[in-house]
């Protein structure tokens, strides 16, 4: 059923079993990554590392990170690799040991991953008191690699004048914290720790850093925690006041259908199953050859001819399309459809005069008017449709357009109650008409293959003068 | 499960026992043993399952009319099918198959050559004026800038009253803007040529919605603007009265984006939501034409192949997709193992031959989109790329991102 674009290929999941929908967990692709990473047979080889009269358990290397993505993820380019995998560190699921910067270098710097506890899908909103409780029992510990960054020593003394009451509750609790975590085995404390940095990492960045937890207030209602339960890290009982996201709606998942729901969409797909559609194999033929057509006049694809403004700083490119003497490219358009011919006021102009020329031209003045009329401020529409049909429809009209019956009949009626859809049918009748019959007969007409013809060879002299005056020089 | 909970309160009219009373393929749901139990006791004898069966839907067709929301969902689903086998049958062949025949692209060198620094916030939506070098922007911190991106010059800025500007749109005769986002309104403001001027008075409310703003574009004139909002609804209105002219339902989540047919001649656009659904709709009627679900979560962009006879959507499912119009089907998915990050936006160059996506992963990914392979991948944004679109002359395209730069 579907269709596949020749790169794509079924991502690995760690367990298809477990697949969940992804409205509930957006980042469950990142998540089963993650996992497949730290598997044991097909994952990164994490192991504890001797180091100077010390043990550094459970890292993996950047490079064998690096490694494993572009393998398993199909990546070819190195660079392509880290940019994906600092991501997912800036996200929270890994992180380097030795720095508060989450991001991923091929090299031999040593990376941790982070406990699902911690994982961004659990979303945590952890609030000021707990990252106070966290450097204040920083400062407790007496280790130089536990020492408070620049940044956190300045958000500690925000803090402390932010919460100069409660301090005292603060400090307990940071008390109470050091020591659950003293009576931890001291090879797991150092990868808790290193876990507990990370997260706040996250939470509360190095500054000049991504905030990865902020997010698009337009997703924020659906996701898991819609009523913004703050839960603590250290466990402290809830604070008095959920805030409020400021779009406050109640929940809402997607409208389960009622009856009258469903009895639409039942209309809606006899309808579709009605529809006459097109064969795959037309339906690409008809986007290659549109493509094809027009990858001459595309600056991204064919440069251009005076070059693009943005590369070149010269916006004469700008100038000669908004002069009324239009250069060979845009002539040669106006011969691809009817519409390409009318988009273009000076194409417009001459198809007008070609027009005149055989006495047809209230075909396309009807049609401009329609086209003003649907354009117009709801006030005037009612006005216009009636203008429109004294000057093309009436009896003895000025510019009297011929339309089949059936339109004529349905047009008569509309205006009963005019609106700007009254001519619907007339117009798209005289549209069929000028592209059928008068567009063809233009393009093959002595006014429009002069200008051609001049525009040619107006260009040759222009490449001939400048050949010229390189062979005299 | 919350799933079954939800199903509970919306389905007002489902019958009271909840699974549906088709004979002898399921077991009976608890309330129906009892009274199975009650009927055996009664009767005094063996009845069969069938008889229960019998006398519960009795019971529930004495409560329920013909038509029970399970009978009609189930008939929709039937539906469902018999269309997806009916397209099948047409579905011959791959596009990219096809596009064998077709000449690669070579290297592509494009570097950022305007950086717009101003905003103070993420920025959030960008439109081009149709003088190719203007455009508008609209940031978090509710601030709309209009520059010269030529010259990298602002030459106006509005400070709107709410936060979350999600949605701007410049005029097609480049003497307006309009923009809205928290506010559930559409504004529109005129751009005057005197720097002095405060253009926030000048300011005209045009639409109203019930939830915010989530796009805004202005038809072929000055005079009417389609909206889209998080209420589900998109809305064409008459800027001069700020009537609603008509509104279009049928998505059954927020709508995100809209774009409209580039025909001259056509009176549809395309939308798209957090239904996973990309609906076209008939501007005239209001009535959805086409429907197309396929993407795996929200769909954030949806934006017109040139001809109008396709259109491109961008979810937060990391791929893009091709949908052609006159096939009914999605005839095109651009993805990689390696992008596990949505697209934010998409756009077509002119020709149709490449599509630019811009990624929550800061990126740009640049497909052909002939042939489904990617041919280039730009870096430069520090943040997500929130919104992409070219420039209408196709020499260059504008990324906004929440890096709170903007790039041409």
């Amino acid at each position: 059923q579907q269709a596949y674009g020749c790169d794509k290929r079924p991502v690995v999941r760690a367990d298809p079993a477990e697949a969940r929908p992804l409205t509930s967990n957006p980042l469950h692709a990142i998540e089963d990554i993650v996992t497949l990473i730290q598997d044991e047979t097909d994952g990164v080889p994490i192991r504890t590392v001797k180091s100077f009269m010390t043990k550094i358990p459970s890292v993996v290397t950047g490079t064998d990170i690096v490694q494993w993505l572009m393998k398993n993820l199909s990546i070819d380019d190195p660079a392509e690799a880290m940019h994906v995998g600092s991501l997912i560190a800036a996200q929270g699921y890994f992180f380097p040991i030795s720095d508060h910067v989450l991001s991923l270098k091929d090299d031999g710097t040593f990376y941790r991953f982070q406990a699902p506890y911690f994982w961004p899908s659990n979303r945590w909103e952890p609030e000021n008191t707990d990252y106070a409780i966290y450097l204040c029992k920083r400062t407790m510990q007496n280790k130089t690699r536990l020492e408070l960054a620049d940044y956190e020593a300045e958000n500690l003394a925000r803090l402390q004048r932010a919460f100069a009451r409660k301090w005292e509750f603060i400090y307990m609790q940071a008390e109470a914290q050091v020591k659950i975590d003293r009576k931890k085995d001291k090879t797991e404390r150092k990868i808790l720790d290193s876990q507990e940095r990370a997260f706040w990492d996250v939470h509360r960045p190095v500054p000049g850093c991504v905030n990865t937890t902020e997010m698009d207030i337009r997703k924020c209602r659906r996701m898991k925690n819609p009523h913004r339960v703050k839960k603590s890290v250290y466990g402290l009982a809830e604070e008095a006041t959920q805030s409020q996201s400021p779009v406050h709606t109640p929940l809402q998942l997607c409208r389960k259908g009622t009856k009258e729901d469903v009895k639409k969409e039942i209309l809606f797909l006899n309808t579709q199953l009605d529809r006459h559609c097109m064969k795959m194999s037309k339906v690409s033929e008809s986007l290659i050859s549109y493509t094809e057509q027009y990858m001459d006049y595309d600056p991204f694809v064919t440069g251009q001819e005076p070059p693009n403004p943005w590369t070149s700083d010269d916006p004469s490119l700008w100038d000669l399309e908004t002069s009324k003497e239009p250069g060979l490219q845009r002539v040669k358009k106006w011969g691809f459809s009817l519409e390409e011919a009318l988009k273009d006021s000076a194409g417009q102009e001459l198809f007008l005069k070609f027009l005149e020329s055989e006495f047809s031209s209230e075909n396309l003045r009807f049609w401009l008017a329609v086209q003003g009329l649907k354009r117009m401020p709801q006030q005037e529409v009612a006005q216009r449709a009636q203008d429109i049909w004294a000057e093309f429809l009436a009896e003895g009209a000025p510019s009297s357009i011929n339309l089949d019956s059936h339109s004529y009949e349905r047009t008569n009626q509309n205006l009963k109650d005019p609106g700007r859809y009254s001519y619907e049918d007339a117009q798209d009748h005289i549209y069929k008409l000028m592209k059928s019959d008068s567009y063809a007969r233009f393009l093959r007409s002595n006014v429009y293959q002069d200008l051609l013809r001049k525009k040619v060879n107006g260009k040759s002299l222009a490449s001939k003068r400048l050949t010229g005056l390189m062979q005299s020089s | 499960m919350n799933n079954s909970q939800v199903e509970w309160g919306a389905a007002e009219d489902a019958a009271p026992y909840g699974a549906a009373a088709s004979p002898g393929c399921r077991s009976p749901p608890p309330l129906l043993l009892l009274f199975f139990l009650l009927l055996h006791l009664k009767t005094g004898g063996a009845s069969s399952p069938c008889d229960v069966m019998t006398a519960a839907s009795a019971v529930s067709s004495e409560v329920q009319p013909n038509e029970t929301l399970t009978h009609l969902k189930t008939e929709s689903d039937t539906l469902k099918t018999k269309l997806e086998e009916e397209r099948a049958k047409l579905h011959d062949v791959e596009l990219h198959q096809v596009a064998e025949k077709v000449d690669g692209l070579g290297q592509f060198i494009m570097k950022t050559r305007r950086t717009l620094k101003g905003h103070g916030n993420k920025v959030l939506c960008m439109d081009w004026c149709k003088d190719k070098r203007r455009i508008v922007s609209s940031s978090q911190d509710g601030k709309v800038i209009v520059w010269d991106a030529f010259t990298t010059n602002k030459e106006h800025a509005v400070t709107m009253p709410c936060t979350w500007v999600m949605a701007c749109a410049y005029a097609p005769s480049g003497c307006a803007v309009a923009c809205g986002g928290l506010d559930n309104k559409c504004s529109v403001y005129p751009l005057s040529l005197d720097k002095n001027e405060n253009l926030a008075a000048k300011k005209k409310s045009v639409a109203m919605h019930t939830n915010y703003l989530s796009a805004c574009s202005f038809t072929n004139s000055d005079m009417q603007i389609l909206t889209s909002s998080g209420d589900g609804t998109c809305a064409l209105w008459d800027v001069e009265s700020g009537q609603l002219l008509q509104s279009f339902h049928g998505h059954a989540a927020d709508v995100l984006c809209l774009d409209l047919a580039p025909s001259e001649t056509g009176n549809t656009f395309v939308s798209g939501g957090c239904d996973k659904k990309a609906n076209v709709w008939d501007m005239r009627s209001g009535q959805c034409i086409q429907s197309f679900e396929t993407h795996e979560s929200d769909i954030n962009s949806v934006r017109y192949y040139p001809s109008g006879d396709a259109f491109a959507s961008g979810s937060d499912d990391a791929t893009c997709r091709l949908y052609d119009l006159r096939a009914d089907r999605e005839v095109a998915i651009y993805s990689k193992e390696s992008i596990i990050f949505g697209v934010s936006s998409v756009d077509f160059s002119l020709s149709g031959r490449l599509l630019f996506g811009g990624y929550n992963d800061y990126t740009i990914n640049v497909w052909d989109v002939l042939k489904g392979t990617r041919v280039s991948i730009l870096f430069g944004h520090e943040n997500r790329v929130s919104t992409l679109r070219v420039s209408p002359d196709g020499t260059a395209f504008c990324t906004g991102s929440w890096d709170h730069t903007l790039r041409v």
